[in-house]
């Protein structure tokens, strides 16, 4: 294998500073995965359009699989694992997943968890046909919505 | 699968972009939102041997008015357009572009360079007969949206320049926009898109409009007047409007809908849209 030319990227990852050396084609998604070990956040389709690899750059939603790592040097990233309580527990999305049962394989679970944190940071107290439309970029094969809908309206309730 | 290898080069004036872009010729493609060029990555459909990531060049990102046109900057996100653009049609439009995650990072202009037929924002600029500034090594040129857009995902950049910003001239006053689209599901390309606007003048159409998308190489732009001009919105002829659009589009099929289907589609967009478009120049309606 030919050694390719790495590029240093410093990353606040969750929270934590973090540094990774990777050759520039390596995704942000990937060098979470690999580099950080972060496995959290998922591949599903690497076009942009399951919406599994969604993280929070700077606090904004983005499809970390149409993002080199490089592209992210200096910024702030939430993945997943950065939604968590305080305390190390479950945060109000993921509590609401739970109690809603708004998952099943948890393939496509990580992308949703991401997205509707920072959609109830932004509309705290959205109707269902918000909540809809706010989940509308992420894709689930196993669920069929309804339950990922109501965990929205749940994390809401839980978050006030 | 994973994008194949590039040299990574990141700039930080316009002048060090273009000087590197004018050394790696038909070998430099610019990034900037990714969310187009990094799929065709990951797909392995285009292989650049370098990119230029001009995402840490400043003054690149404003979305401001300057004497009767938005100028959108050439790192100015779809997020950033629909919260600010003084333009209707631009915000309505844009709300159609893909997903919040995918407007977050992707940018208005790079959508122009990237000539997509199916996508909103070229057939806006198409519309409202707005313009590119093109930066190079040599200077700076505009080219008008009538010679932008050349062929599907071919637009008039030449190997060596960076698009600086875009420009969109901002409508009469008494004009009014819609914009529809359809797709399979909410976020996808359109099978048929289009955008209306209409002008009222002493409450009868004065001006009328379409820009389509998804019916053709290059966005479709229809002068709707022939069949609105003079009318009153409410004895207006909608549905003339719209066969005229549909006459005017030449589709080709695919696996997502066939010929027929698109220019019925554009049929009933226009009509739609048209109407629509006279409520929102009349106050009446809602801007989206």
């Amino acid at each position: 294998m030919s050694t390719e030319e790495t590029h240093l990227v410093r990353l606040r990852v969750n929270g934590v500073e973090r540094t990774v050396e990777v050759p520039a084609r390596r995704l942000l998604a990937d060098a979470l995965r690999q580099e950080l070990g972060l496995t959290g956040t998922h591949l599903g389709c690497e076009h942009g359009v399951c919406g599994a690899c969604t993280v929070l750059l700077d606090g904004v939603p983005v499809r970390s699989c149409l993002m080199f790592a490089v592209s992210a040097d200096g910024a702030s990233v939430t993945t997943v694992e950065g939604c968590r309580a305080p305390d190390g527990g479950l945060g109000p999305v993921q509590q609401a997943f739970a109690d809603c049962h708004g998952l099943q394989c948890g393939f496509c679970t990580p992308g949703f968890i991401t997205t509707i944190t920072a959609y109830l940071a932004e509309n705290p107290d959205p109707t269902e046909t918000q909540a809809r439309e706010a989940i509308g970029g992420n894709l689930c094969r196993c669920t069929g919505y309804q339950n990922i809908v109501a965990a929205v309206l749940r994390a809401a309730e839980l978050s006030r | 699968m994973k994008p194949p290898p590039f040299a990574y080069h990141r700039p930080t004036t316009v002048a060090e972009a273009v000087a590197t872009l004018a050394d790696l010729g038909h070998d430099g493609k610019v990034l900037a939102g990714g969310q187009s060029l990094v799929p065709l990555l990951n797909m392995r459909l285009a292989a650049p041997a370098h990119l230029v990531d001009i995402n840490r060049i400043a003054g690149l990102s404003s979305v401001s008015v300057d004497s009767g046109h938005v100028r959108v900057g050439a790192l100015a996100r779809h997020a950033d357009v629909l919260r600010e653009a003084a333009i209707p049609l631009l915000r309505q439009a844009t709300a159609y572009v893909a997903h919040p995650a995918i407007r977050n990072r992707g940018t208005t202009v790079g959508s122009l360079v990237h000539a997509d037929p199916a996508a909103e924002m070229p057939a806006v600029l198409a519309m409202l007969d707005g313009s590119v500034t093109l930066a190079s090594a040599d200077g700076t040129r505009e080219v008008g949206a009538a010679d932008f857009f050349l062929g599907p995902l071919e637009s008039a950049v030449r190997p060596g320049e960076l698009a600086t910003s875009a420009s969109f001239p901002i409508p009469p006053a008494g004009t009014g926009t819609a914009w529809l689209e359809l797709s399979r599901r909410h976020g996808d390309y359109a099978m048929a898109g289009a955008g209306v606007s209409v002008t009222l003048v002493d409450g009868e159409i004065s001006a009328a409009r379409a820009g389509l998308i998804s019916v053709g190489p290059t966005p479709v732009v229809v002068d709707l007047s022939p069949a609105l001009a003079g009318d009153l919105p409410i004895v207006a002829d909608w549905a003339g409007a719209g066969a005229l659009a549909a006459a005017a589009c030449d589709p080709e099929p695919d696996i997502h809908a066939t010929a027929a289907y698109r220019r019925h589609l554009i049929a009933v967009l226009v009509a739609r849209a048209g109407a629509a478009a006279a409520r929102h120049a009349a106050g009446t309606g809602e801007a989206a």
